[in-house]
């Protein structure tokens, strides 16, 4: 290996501070990617199964897509103003970044109350999760994906608490970063859902 | 047992479809061992108290973020299983050695039993032995190869632990308390639909799998960030140890295929529980799209299990050659390979549903093709070994019984991707025979080997190296003697998962297997007698250095068992090898000028109380107790939210404390005296018996 360079001991005399949050932010993003993988498993499944209605109501009787559409402007309107939450944060608005992360909340909350209605609808129409493999296929995409949103909007509610507490901390503006990619990581699965399920669905 | 037993099919508001009558006291088998392990566990939990232990194992291990206790942990419990499920085997073994007779109910296990007992036999082998070596090696030994004071996560990977512990206690509660699956390992539907497996067994399975499973895909998250981010400063990928590199690979294999297992496990759960249709045969289902996906999980998992096993072969080569690893590029590149194409095989697990010929040449070819990076290691190995200074000791023993059993095991498999061949042999006793070719020759003797290796790095002493030896040769011949005869019995036409059988030619070669067995037992009770003889001989196989083989990786540059901290100052390297380095340049064992203080991570509760409740979750949503398993759901988010608002969870470790332990590692560096310096330099360090 050659001859080490003058005053070389093997070790470093001087320790940098380790980037901590910067770890925390990169192993979100490793766990997206087994997200990513999980989401595509469901995608999978739901490709395999999309035409097993066996003899229960087909999908293009049931998608209404300005309803969908509707839920899909709530959502990724609810990205645009998480970045903007985001943005406040980094101009050290507490305010900005509470309202914005509130108005995320409401939008979600929104989708969520339009997706668990269609459910309802569309249970009562004889599409129920027990129906057929392709609902089945459909409620354990669609489910998964709300159910996602649900548990990155209590994070939201822990989030509060923790910027209550600690204010714009480093350690909050890291868990905020980490919900941000998720959220946003959201819309682009619901893209995909709404492209592949309900567009490819009624064509 | 479920054939006498009521179903309970509507769960009581308070306790599900738990009945007094869901405990088998009527099968002595069960009753003999649970009093067996009640009067151990009681006995062990009364010890502990009386001996006032319990506050030392809450503070000092259960409530630990240390990488090394955990890891040290995880290779307990996996001892543990590995007797469970080996005593698996050998009622496995004795029940077709016996039961030669044409009609069911011979030997002296009832079908309904049998059908458990394989059943938790593969699941505890994979899920709670050969997953916990691995995890358990990993993270004792990985941070420290590295150059890393813990692991990236400390808290999560506390979480890891107690969530695959809750998931193996998941598993033994059935045992006692309802049934296991009896659908075989991987529980097809429709078998293990709720038409065919009405009871708890197949619940227990999903349950234990899916609590467990979560906690393996946190490690792997955990490894990856640890790896790539946390290495010591010079350390280019390249530069990492072959260890670290393989561990690396299986981690990134968790985090894309155990995604795979959690959706499996979600909708076989769904389907059992509120009657979707995802594999049921009738409404729309689809059966081949588990096969399909389970294997999808399941190809890459023998990867996780295999690759890092080759890291440890190839360190311990290296060390035992006393030569730098041979080709150590295109191991690493020969790893990568494996790696990506472990994605790409997994439909030669089931040949014969049907996919169609060019399917099955596709992952027929696919499946030779992932033989030659292996082959490559194989060739990496040899080489270092030509021309080296081989010393034969019991890590090394190990590797070698590896060389030839993999080998074997490595061509039944080439034999069986041909989907052609596949059809003959499939759901034999060939196939029984190949897997358990290369899992135990290959996994479980590398971990063994592992063990070994790192055992006094672990813990501060050797293991009897003369003790070592044994068990590697009894492994061995048992080995042989256990698994070649099913090879032949597969050719003879014998399939798999027989409670009994009407051809008595198959019976000669089932009491050769029944007896490999037995000395198999011999094997792994001379390696548990091999840790109670070195543990209580410790005094007089210390290992003062920190690197009693002259070893060449960066774990060995530190004490023997390694400060808390791993190293008072974080190494700088400029070689592969970095700890020959130091000592070729005659920097090893200097003491540093000065030291800085260290952040580190505080223990917290948190792991072990959202692991234990997890258990709870699991056994409510087993027995449909749907008030419990809300509030344990509940309860666990709740004790997740406590955590995240706790202040104060790492420190730093003050300067005055760093140079006591470290003038504690030096002094004790001077008890060893001059010889063993020089004997350093020489090459020629022993391990006395």
């Amino acid at each position: 290996m050659g001859t080490p360079r003058v005053g070389y001991t093997g070790y470093i005399e001087k320790e940098l501070h380790h980037d901590y949050g910067g770890d925390t932010v990169f192993g979100f993003w490793i766990y997206i990617l087994s997200d990513c993988v999980l989401f595509a498993t469901l995608f999978a499944v739901f490709a395999v199964l999309q035409n097993n209605f066996a003899g229960t109501i087909e999908a293009r009787d049931l998608f209404e897509l300005d309803y969908v559409l509707a839920e899909t402007g709530l959502l990724l309107t609810s990205s645009f103003t998480f970045g903007l939450a985001v943005l406040s944060a980094n101009h050290k608005s507490m305010r900005g970044l509470v309202g914005w992360l509130m108005v995320t909340f409401g939008l979600g909350a929104g989708f969520l109350y339009m997706e668990i209605n269609e459910f309802i609808h569309f249970t009562h129409e004889g599409a129920a999760a027990w129906s057929s493999g392709a609902w089945s296929g459909f409620y354990a995409l669609i489910g998964t994906h709300g159910l996602h949103v649900f548990a990155g909007m209590l994070w939201m509610l822990v989030l509060f608490g923790l910027l209550f507490k600690e204010g714009l901390s480093e350690n909050n503006i890291v868990r905020l970063m980490c919900l941000s990619l998720f959220w946003h990581f959201l819309d682009i699965i619901w893209i995909c859902v709404f492209s592949f399920v309900y567009l490819m669905g009624v064509l | 047992m479920s054939s006498n037993r009521t179903i309970v099919t509507e769960a009581d508001p308070i306790f599900g479809r738990l009945t007094l009558d869901s405990i088998p006291y009527d099968d002595p088998i069960i009753m003999t061992t649970f009093t067996v392990v009640a009067i151990g566990g009681l006995g062990l939990a009364g010890s502990i108290l009386y001996f006032g232990k319990l506050k030392y194992l809450w503070e000092e291990w259960f409530t630990s973020v240390d990488h090394k206790k955990i890891g040290i942990m995880y290779v307990i419990v996996a001892m543990i299983m590995l007797f469970r499920g080996f005593s698996d085997a050998l009622l496995m073994r004795s029940q077709q050695a016996v039961a030669v007779a044409s009609e069911s109910g011979a030997g002296y296990l009832p079908p309904e039993h049998y059908d458990q007992i394989f059943t938790a036999h593969g699941v505890i082998m994979i899920f709670f032995v050969a997953m916990p070596l691995v995890v358990g090696l990993m993270n004792i030994v990985v941070p420290l190869q590295i150059g890393a004071r813990d692991v990236a996560f400390p808290f999560l990977n506390s979480l890891s632990f107690w969530l695959f512990v809750s998931g193996a206690l998941l598993m033994n509660i059935s045992l006692f308390v309802g049934e296991f699956a009896a659908t075989g390992w991987l529980a097809y539907p429709p078998l293990s639909g709720i038409e065919y497996s009405p009871w708890v067994g197949v619940d227990y399975w999903l349950w234990a799998l899916q609590i467990s499973g979560i906690g393996t895909l946190l490690t792997g998250v955990n490894f990856v960030v640890t790896i790539l981010r946390m290495r010591a400063p010079g350390m280019t990928l390249m530069k990492m140890p072959v260890f670290t590199w393989t561990s690396f690979c299986a981690n990134v294999l968790i985090v894309v295929a155990f995604p795979i297992l959690t959706v499996s496990l979600t909708l076989l759960t769904l389907d059992r529980y509120i009657g979707t249709h995802f594999f049921t045969g009738d409404m729309g289902g689809n059966q081949m799209m588990y096969v399909n996906l389970i294997w999808a999980w399941g190809h890459p998992e023998v990867y996780i299990l295999i690759l890092p096993a080759f890291g440890v072969f190839s360190e311990i080569t290296a060390t035992f050659s006393r030569k730098r690893l041979f080709g150590y590029t295109s191991l690493i590149w020969a790893t990568i390979c494996i790696m990506v194409m472990s994605f790409v095989v997994w439909l030669h697990h089931f040949f014969t549903m049907g996919a169609g010929a060019n399917v099955n040449a596709f992952f027929g070819v696919a499946t030779m093709i992932i033989s030659i990076p292996t082959g490559v290691k194989i060739f990496n190995w040899l080489f270092t070994m030509y021309k080296g200074q081989v010393e034969f000791s019991a890590p090394m023993w190990w590797t070698v019984s590896f060389f030839l059993t993999f080998t074997i095991g490595g061509m039944t498999g080439v034999m069986l991707a041909i989907p052609a061949a596949d059809f003959v042999l499939h759901n034999s006793l060939f196939l029984v025979a190949h897997f358990h070719n290369v899992i135990i020759g290959g996994s479980l003797f590398g971990y063994f080997a592992g063990i070994t290796y790192w055992w006094p790095k672990a813990t501060g002493f050797s293991l009897d190296e003369t003790l070592g030896k044994w068990a590697c040769g009894l492994w061995t011949v048992g080995f042989f003697m256990a698994f070649m005869p099913l090879y032949i019995l597969g050719f003879m036409g014998m399939t798999r998962r027989l409670n009994y059988y009407d051809n008595p030619v198959w019976n000669n070669w089932l009491l050769v297997a029944g007896a490999g067995a037995l000395i198999v037992l011999c094997a792994i009770a001379v390696q548990f007698y091999q840790m109670f003889a070195s543990i209580r001989d410790q005094k007089s196989n210390r290992d003062w250095t920190g690197d009693p083989w002259n070893a060449r990786t960066l774990e060995w540059a530190t004490s023997s068992p390694p400060p808390f901290y791993n190293f008072a100052l974080l190494p700088e390297v400029r070689d592969r090898d970095h700890w020959t380095d130091m000592k070729e340049l005659g920097l090893a064992y200097k003491k540093p000028s000065k030291y800085q203080r260290i952040h580190m991570p505080k223990n917290t509760w948190a792991g072990i109380v959202i692991g234990g409740i997890s258990l709870v979750l699991g056994f409510a949503m087993v027995w449909w107790i749907w008030w419990l398993a809300i509030l344990s759901g509940v309860a666990m988010l709740g004790a997740w939210i406590i955590y995240a608002f706790q202040d104060d969870k790492d420190y730093y470790v003050e300067v005055d404390q760093i140079e006591a332990v470290e003038n504690k590692h030096f002094s004790n560096l001077g008890r060893v005296g001059e010889s063993v310096t020089e004997d350093l330099e020489s090459d020629a360090v022993t391990i006395s018996v």
